[in-house]
């Protein structure tokens, strides 16, 4: 028996996602007395998940994350789930894992927690607390399977710092049939934005109070000081300011940074329920009755054409 | 082509979320039920097919019957029939599990889901359904466009796109992208006088689980402190806040 985890990694380097599942899944092999494996694929260095509490690390070095279906890489990792007969699988609640997840569950005929945001209260049965209603309530869960699959939501368990024990390192092969394969990727394109919103742990958000696409200068600058990723409102990517993908909100990307920066957006319940899980909120916005004042940690009433660069300048001094 | 769009009852976004029965039941008091946001996407970009090519749209919902009304909604929007399959619908595996069966003899070109439903926030009906239909999956979809034999399709991924190819049927999770807000359809009167007139179909379930995953227990997440406000000449004292109190920066 084996707590199992699938570590995603992007061009072959971890993320700090990787990292989070690793912890996650070490304190549960604690817990209930169970090696604990991380599977990977196409990773550039496996030897560098060493040191966070898997004794054993399996890339399936032949396949890659960006050019394998989600469908293929959920029928690999079963194989492996099976062979190691893992009762608990940890995984990242990212795009790639959302998409694994129920593929594994459905075809191990195991349970399957999504959005955990805290270890789990009990081990076996297995209860764990989920984000639900677009982040308006916290959910609990309790599976009477005795294997599950959670999912945790990234950026909101933390890390384990590394130490010096060794893995034993796997890089094994594993075959796919291409010949008949019904889904195909013809090509991956990386978004513009320097820092992927979904990674991000700062992230500079703009809404139609910036009044023109032409405005985002002041946005864009703020975020490459910050190191942030950036994001708008819905009504900001439905008129063709800013790409589809930096929409936040109910109806867009939930993202829970710990930072979010809120510049002329008005705090509409609807976006409040994408970022609302963010560990600290700041509100920049001209009207002092602006309801996303009362969801923020700290606030300024000001026009942004005249913060903005202030915050720019001031936080130009600080980095100095 | 024949075209599934499964449709989920979700609580209207404006909804306040407020719990009974101890903190152990969803109060569904003075709720209005909307389809779920990703599904209404689904089901337009249906309809854009049905009007470029021929197609047959079914709507389908697991539920029990206070989720006609969105059915019939779908109806009035532009579907040609609707099923709802009488269950309790208590969790994802079990909605899965109806989808899947009613699925088997049906030859589906497309299943259409929403990536998530705004309530749970599982997102994993259409995996599972994908999975035991032996079918491809393609996640996250903002971009369909299909070409005889197979479909092209575009899908957002952690930090960027991908384009993918796929045969048919395939289930497809869909988002805004796959239509604009702007191509949403209010049902015009005529829809909804239509929707009158076209079926909605109940099938029993006697589908049950053995073992399944429940709910113990719901809470609302512990409030913000007040907002600090921050005078707009004195934005040093932001960054310093940022610095030494949420030490984030
Ligand atoms: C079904 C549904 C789903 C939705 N999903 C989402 C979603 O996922 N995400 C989302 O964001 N919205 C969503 N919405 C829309 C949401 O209700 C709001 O309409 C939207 O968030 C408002 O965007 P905004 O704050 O940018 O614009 P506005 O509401 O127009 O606010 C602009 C703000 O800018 C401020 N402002 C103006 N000038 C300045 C200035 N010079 N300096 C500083 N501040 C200034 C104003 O005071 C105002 O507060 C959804 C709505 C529905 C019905
Ligand atoms: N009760 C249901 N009936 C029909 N379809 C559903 C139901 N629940 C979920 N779905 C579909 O599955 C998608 C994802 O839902 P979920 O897995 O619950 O987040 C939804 O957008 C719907 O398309």
């Amino acid at each position: 028996m084996s707590v199992l985890a699938i570590i995603e990694n992007w061009e072959g380097e971890f993320k700090k996602t990787s990292f989070e599942v690793l912890h996650y899944g070490k304190k549960i092999s604690n817990e209930i007395g169970k090696e604990f494996i991380a599977i990977t694929f196409g990773a550039n260095n496996p030897e560098s998940l060493e040191g966070y509490g898997a004794s054993k690390i399996i890339n399936i070095s032949n396949l890659k994350f960006e050019t394998t279906t989600n469908n293929n890489l959920a029928k690999i990792s079963a194989e492996l789930i099976s062979e190691n007969a893992s009762s608990h699988i940890i995984i990242s609640n990212t795009i790639t894992g959302k998409t694994i997840a129920p593929l594994l569950s459905s075809n191990l005929n195991c349970g399957l927690i999504s959005n955990a945001i805290e270890h789990p209260q009990t081990n076996n049965p297995l209860t764990v607390k989920c984000k639900g209603f677009s982040s308006k309530a916290h959910v609990t869960y309790a599976s009477e399977n005795e294997k599950n699959i959670i999912s945790i939501l990234p950026n909101s368990i933390g890390f384990s710092e590394k130490n010096d024990k060794k893995s034993e390192v796997l890089n094994i092969d594993k075959q796919i049939d291409i010949a008949n394969e019904k889904l195909r990727i013809v090509q991956r394109e990386k978004a513009k934005g320097k820092i992927s919103l979904a990674d991000a742990e700062i992230v500079i958000s703009a809404g139609r109070g910036l009044k023109d696409p032409d405005n985002w200068g002041m946005v864009e600058e703020l975020a490459d000081l910050l190191n942030a990723g950036t994001a708008c409102s819905k009504p900001v990517s439905d008129m063709g300011w800013r790409p589809h993908s930096e929409h936040v909100g109910q109806t867009g990307l939930a993202i829970n940074p710990d930072l979010y920066i809120a510049i002329g957006i008005s705090g509409a319940i609807q976006h409040l329920a994408g970022v609302n899980g963010s560990k600290n909120i700041v509100v920049i916005n001209i009207d002092p009755e602006a309801p996303f004042f009362k969801a923020a940690n700290y606030g300024i009433i000001g026009d942004a054409f005249v913060v903005v660069p202030k915050l720019i300048a001031a936080l130009k001094k600080f980095k100095n | 082509m024949n075209i599934l769009v499964c449709i989920s009852s979700v609580p209207d976004t404006t909804s306040p979320i407020n719990f009974t029965d101890n903190n152990q039941s969803f109060d569904k008091n003075g709720i209005t039920f909307i389809i779920n946001p990703y599904d209404e996407f689904c089901l337009t970009k249906a309809i854009f097919i049905k009007e470029k090519q021929s197609a047959t749209i079914t709507v389908l919902n697991v539920g029990d019957n206070t989720n006609d009304s969105v059915l019939r909604k779908a109806l009035a929007i532009g579907a040609d029939n609707a099923v709802r399959i009488n269950q309790k619908a208590e969790n994802s595996e079990i909605v899965a599990k109806c989808i899947v069966e009613y699925c088997q003899d049906k030859n589906f070109d497309i299943i259409f889901c929403g990536r998530e439903s705004i309530d749970y926030n599982g997102g994993k009906v259409p995996g599972f359904i994908a999975e035991k239909l032996n079918l491809p999956f393609i996640n996250g979809c903002v971009g369909l466009d299909i070409k005889s034999a197979v479909m092209e399709l575009k899908r957002e991924i952690d930090n960027g796109h991908e384009v993918c190819e796929s045969s048919f049927p395939a289930v497809i999770a869909g988002q805004k992208g796959l239509v604009e807000e702007k191509d949403l359809r209010i049902p015009s009167m005529r829809g909804i006088m239509s929707a009158r007139t076209k079926s909605l179909e109940v099938i029993e379930s006697a589908i049950t689980l053995e073992k399944s995953i429940k709910i113990i227990h719901y809470e609302k997440p512990i409030q913000r402190s007040e907002c600090k406000m921050i005078n707009e000449d004195n934005v040093e004292e932001l960054v310093d806040l940022l610095n030494n109190e949420a030490k984030v920066i």
